[in-house]
Order: structure tokens, then C-alpha cells, then sequence
């Protein structure tokens, strides 16, 4: 083989490799801007684990928009139920539970037509729906409750979202404990604000008197005492940028897993 | 390097003992594998309680405890003391290195069906499945006689079972009853999580199709080892094996 030849070939092979390259780039970001439209790109998609936190969220968004978490029987509840261990409450929560939780109020803003406040009364007089559904914990355990609330959605529809929205955000009476979850998760017809469990109000140690149920997620998305939502179309607006309290104490996002 | 050169024409003559994909995708596998391991470990010891059924949390019975503490002061483990958490950063790569293993491993197979590699270097000829073979090879293993030129070219019947075993049940199972954990996953294809008798099942066997694999890379290694470990790691690394030729 001559030299000037080879010359030829590894020039061809470098015009090759940049093409390819520069068509692996073109379509990457092509890729990600299609991905963003149509909102499968989580929130803590940067940093080192952005990779494979994209991927499991895109992937089970496009599998898992309208499916249902599995619901048991009632022959399945886990007897006795169980709650796991909580911050001691605050003087404030314990006047608010003195008061049986009358003053409590759930108020509404962000991209809604009518932000609102409600009551635990008035969430009680919509129309009540029931669900049988396992909350699974990160750690490792779970548990089978009926869990008894207002879908999201309902409460939702009442304040108008804007067609813009793509987030709600919700806050704990616990400083500092808040999350997000998309539209898909909000309108999703299992995702209770729930204040009742296994026929009975909603104990204090599982999140009463109100909790978020998102139950195709791990339990911690589920956040107890449920105080303020917020709708918005940006969640680099709230803390860190990155969605919830999770990620910034190291936690995904996304917990369908 | 420089001493690429000399070697580069008896390099063409000699065919390389493992393909590059195939050494490629058996580093990034071995990469991934402890990078899930370690990751696993730490999960499991926020909750070192194993379950059967749907359900299982500190008020119902196990089906069995690891002795050891918990990274979290819930769990009663009878130990005085809690280990550091790294529940969080643990979750994020284990599901990264899972993503990434299991492209690497669809690539391997795919590549492999297609070249014909299962069905020439995995797949056994007829005449080792009989006893007589299979006892003769046992023997061999546990006398941990040195294997003979041969086997630095081509596998044997126990490595050929154990290698299809590891790729054809191992990894398809601790994928599926991996993916039977997730909540978002089985509300979309509830089977999986169904047929095995539960989520906590599915923990349970998640658990135990890993302690499969982590005994499957101790032996692995100890074989590769007893062989040869520079020969077998130069073939896994470049692709040369050392020919009968060069030894004498």
C-alpha cells in the first residue's frame, strides 16, 4: 500500500467520523428538543446520574401515562397498618389538631384561573373515591391500605388550571418538605388528596389529616399534611431548581422507578 | 506503544481469542456488575428484612433478617447502632448502571445470534452432555488441575453451562424481577410483579438471583485465576491469547 493512499483513506475515514459525529450531535439535540415538547426530561436531569434518571422517566412516561397502580382486595389490607416514624409535631400542628383539625387549610394558587382555599369539610363534601393501593417505601417495606379522598384532579378542575401548566407543587405543614409531580401524575385518576384510611379519618402518623397519594410512586412522593399546592409550567422557580426537597437531599425526582 | 509494531503482522495470521465486542461489552458488564453490587448492598441495608408476598414492613413476620445493622434507626435489628445512609446517590446509579448493562447486554446478544458466537463457543457440542464427560470435567475442576492448551481457545463444557446460565436465566431474571419492583412499571404490564407472587417476592428473588451472580464472578475469577490470569486477562484485554507456539 502507497503512502499517499493511505493519506486518502484515513482522510475519507476522518471526513466519515466528522460527519457521523456532527449527524450524532444534530440528532441528540434534535432528540432532547423533542423530548422537552412533549415533557420527558425530569427535573434533576443534570449532574452525573442525569442519564439514567432521563431515561427511566422518559421511558415510563411514554409506557405509564394512563395505566393504574394495582389496586387488592380488601382481604389484602395490612393489619395491623402501619406508619413509619415522624418528626415529633410542632406546637402549631398540635393546636391545629386540638382544634380537630377545623382550622386546617388547603390553599390553591400558581396557573389556576381561581386560586383557592379550602377547608377539610369542603374537600370532604366533593365526590369521595376509594382506592386499595400499596405504598412502597425506598427503604425497602411497604404496606396495603384503603385509602379514602378527593382525586387531585377534582380539586384541580375546580380552580381552573391553565393550559399552560405542566407541574403541581405541594407543601407539607413541615417546613421544608415539599415535591412535585407532572401533569401526567396530577390529572392521574388514583392521585388522591386523601384524608380518610381503612374506613376511618387519616391518622396523624400516615399524613393526616390530608396527604398527597401518588401511588405508581414510592411513598416518599406521597407528603403527609398537605398544606399549600401551587401550579406552575417551571419548577426551577422552587428551592434548588430541581423539582422537590428529594433531589436536594440526593433523592430522584421521578420514583416510579 | 512501541511494542505493537513487531507483533502487528503475526497478529493478522493469529485470529483473536475474543472479539472486540465481545471485550468491550464484558468490561462495561464488569463495571456495571459493581457498580450495582455495591450500590444494591447499600439499599439493602436500609431495610435488611426479607419478605414473601405482597407486603412486608416491621410489624409483619420475615421470611428471613441478614444479621447485620441498618442504615436507618427504624428497623429493629438488635444492633445498638445505625450505619451511615447512602440510600440516595446508591438509587441514582444503581438504576443508571442497570440502564446502561442492560443496552450492553442487548447489544451482546443481538451481536452474538447474529455472529453465531452462542451457537459456536457457548452452546455445547453433543458429546460433552453425557456423564462420563461431565464427571471428567467435575474431576478435573476439583483437583483445580491446570486446564489443558486447548482451553486457552475455546471453553469447557462447565464454563460453556455456566456462561449460558449467567446470560439466558441469571440476567433476564434479576432484569424482570428488578423491573417488579417498580410501581410505575407493573401498573402498566402487572404481570410481572403478579406472577411472581408479589412485590416483596419479587425483593426476595431480586436478592437472591444477585447473591446467584456475585457467586458466579467469585468463582469466575478464581478459575481465571488457576488458568492463567495474566494469559486470560491479556486474551480479555487485547484479544491475544498466547498460541502454543509462542510458549515454547
Amino acid at each position: 500500500m502507497s503512502e499517499p493512499l493511505r493519506g486518502k483513506i484515513s482522510r475519507r475515514k476522518l471526513i466519515t467520523a466528522g460527519l457521523v459525529s456532527a449527524g450524532g450531535v444534530l440528532g441528540l439535540s434534535a432528540t432532547a428538543r423533542i423530548a422537552q415538547r412533549y415533557g420527558l426530561i425530569p427535573p434533576d436531569h443534570g449532574g452525573i446520574y442525569g442519564l439514567g434518571e432521563t431515561l427511566t422517566y422518559a421511558s415510563q412516561r411514554l409506557l405509564t401515562r394512563h395505566s393504574l397502580a394495582r389496586e387488592f382486595s380488601r382481604s389484602q389490607i395490612s393489619k395491623p397498618p402501619f406508619a413509619n416514624e415522624m418528626a415529633p409535631p410542632s406546637e402549631a400542628f398540635k393546636r391545629l389538631q386540638a382544634g380537630n383539625f377545623a382550622d386546617w387549610r388547603l390553599t390553591v394558587d400558581g396557573m389556576v384561573a381561581h386560586p383557592a382555599s379550602f377547608s377539610l369539610d369542603q374537600l370532604k363534601s366533593y365526590p369521595s373515591r376509594s382506592q386499595i393501593t400499596m405504598i412502597q417505601c425506598e427503604e425497602g417495606w411497604s404496606y396495603i391500605a384503603e385509602w379514602h379522598g378527593v382525586p387531585l384532579s377534582h380539586v384541580l378542575e375546580l380552580v381552573g388550571v391553565q393550559p399552560q401548566a405542566r407541574y403541581v407543587v405541594y407543601f407539607s405543614f413541615q417546613p421544608d418538605w415539599w415535591d412535585s409531580i407532572d401533569m401526567a401524575d396530577a390529572l392521574h385518576p388514583q392521585t388522591f388528596l386523601a384524608y380518610g384510611m381503612n374506613g376511618d379519618e387519616l391518622p396523624v402518623g400516615n399524613g393526616g389529616p390530608l396527604r398527597l397519594r401518588v401511588p405508581r410512586q414510592l411513598g416518599y412522593k406521597s407528603v403527609k399534611f398537605i398544606t399549600h399546592l401551587t401550579v406552575t409550567d417551571d419548577l426551577k422557580k422552587f428551592g434548588k431548581g430541581l423539582g422537590s426537597a428529594s433531589p436536594e437531599g440526593g433523592y430522584a425526582w421521578y420514583a416510579g422507578i | 506503544m512501541p511494542a505493537a509494531v513487531p507483533t502487528a503482522v503475526p497478529a493478522k495470521t493469529v485470529p483473536a481469542r475474543h472479539s472486540a465486542l465481545v471485550r468491550v461489552t464484558h468490561w462495561i458488564t464488569t463495571l456495571c456488575f459493581f457498580a450495582l453490587l455495591v450500590t444494591g448492598a447499600e439499599i439493602v441495608i436500609s431495610h435488611p428484612r426479607f419478605y414473601w408476598g405482597e407486603t412486608g414492613n416491621d410489624l409483619t413476620p420475615t421470611l428471613f433478617k441478614l444479621p447485620i445493622p441498618a442504615s436507618r434507626n427504624l428497623v429493629p435489628t438488635g444492633y445498638g447502632y445505625v450505619l451511615p445512609d447512602q440510600n440516595g446517590w446508591s438509587r441514582y446509579l444503581h438504576f443508571q448502571a442497570a440502564w446502561v448493562v442492560v443496552f450492553t447486554g442487548l447489544l451482546y446478544a443481538v451481536s452474538g445470534l447474529v455472529t453465531g458466537h452462542f451457537r459456536k463457543s457457548l452452546l455445547p457440542a453433543k458429546a460433552d452432555l453425557s456423564w462420563r464427560a461431565f464427571s471428567t470435567a467435575i474431576f478435573n475442576h476439583l483437583r483445580l488441575q491446570r486446564p489443558s492448551e486447548a482451553e486457552a481457545w475455546s471453553y469447557n463444557v462447565l464454563q460453556r453451562i455456566s456462561y449460558l446460565f449467567v446470560i439466558f436465566v441469571l440476567f433476564p431474571l434479576e432484569i424482570w424481577t428488578g423491573l417488579a419492583m417498580s410501581p410505575s412499571f407493573v401498573s402498566a404490564v402487572p404481570t410481572t410483579v403478579n406472577l411472581l407472587g408479589g412485590q416483596q417476592s419479587a425483593r426476595t428473588l431480586h436478592f437472591f438471583v444477585s447473591v446467584s451472580l456475585l457467586l458466579f464472578v467469585v468463582v469466575h475469577v478464581v478459575m481465571v485465576s488457576l488458568a492463567g490470569f495474566r494469559n486470560r486477562m491479556r486474551a480479555m484485554i487485547t484479544g491475544r491469547a498466547s498460541a502454543p507456539m509462542e510458549r515454547t
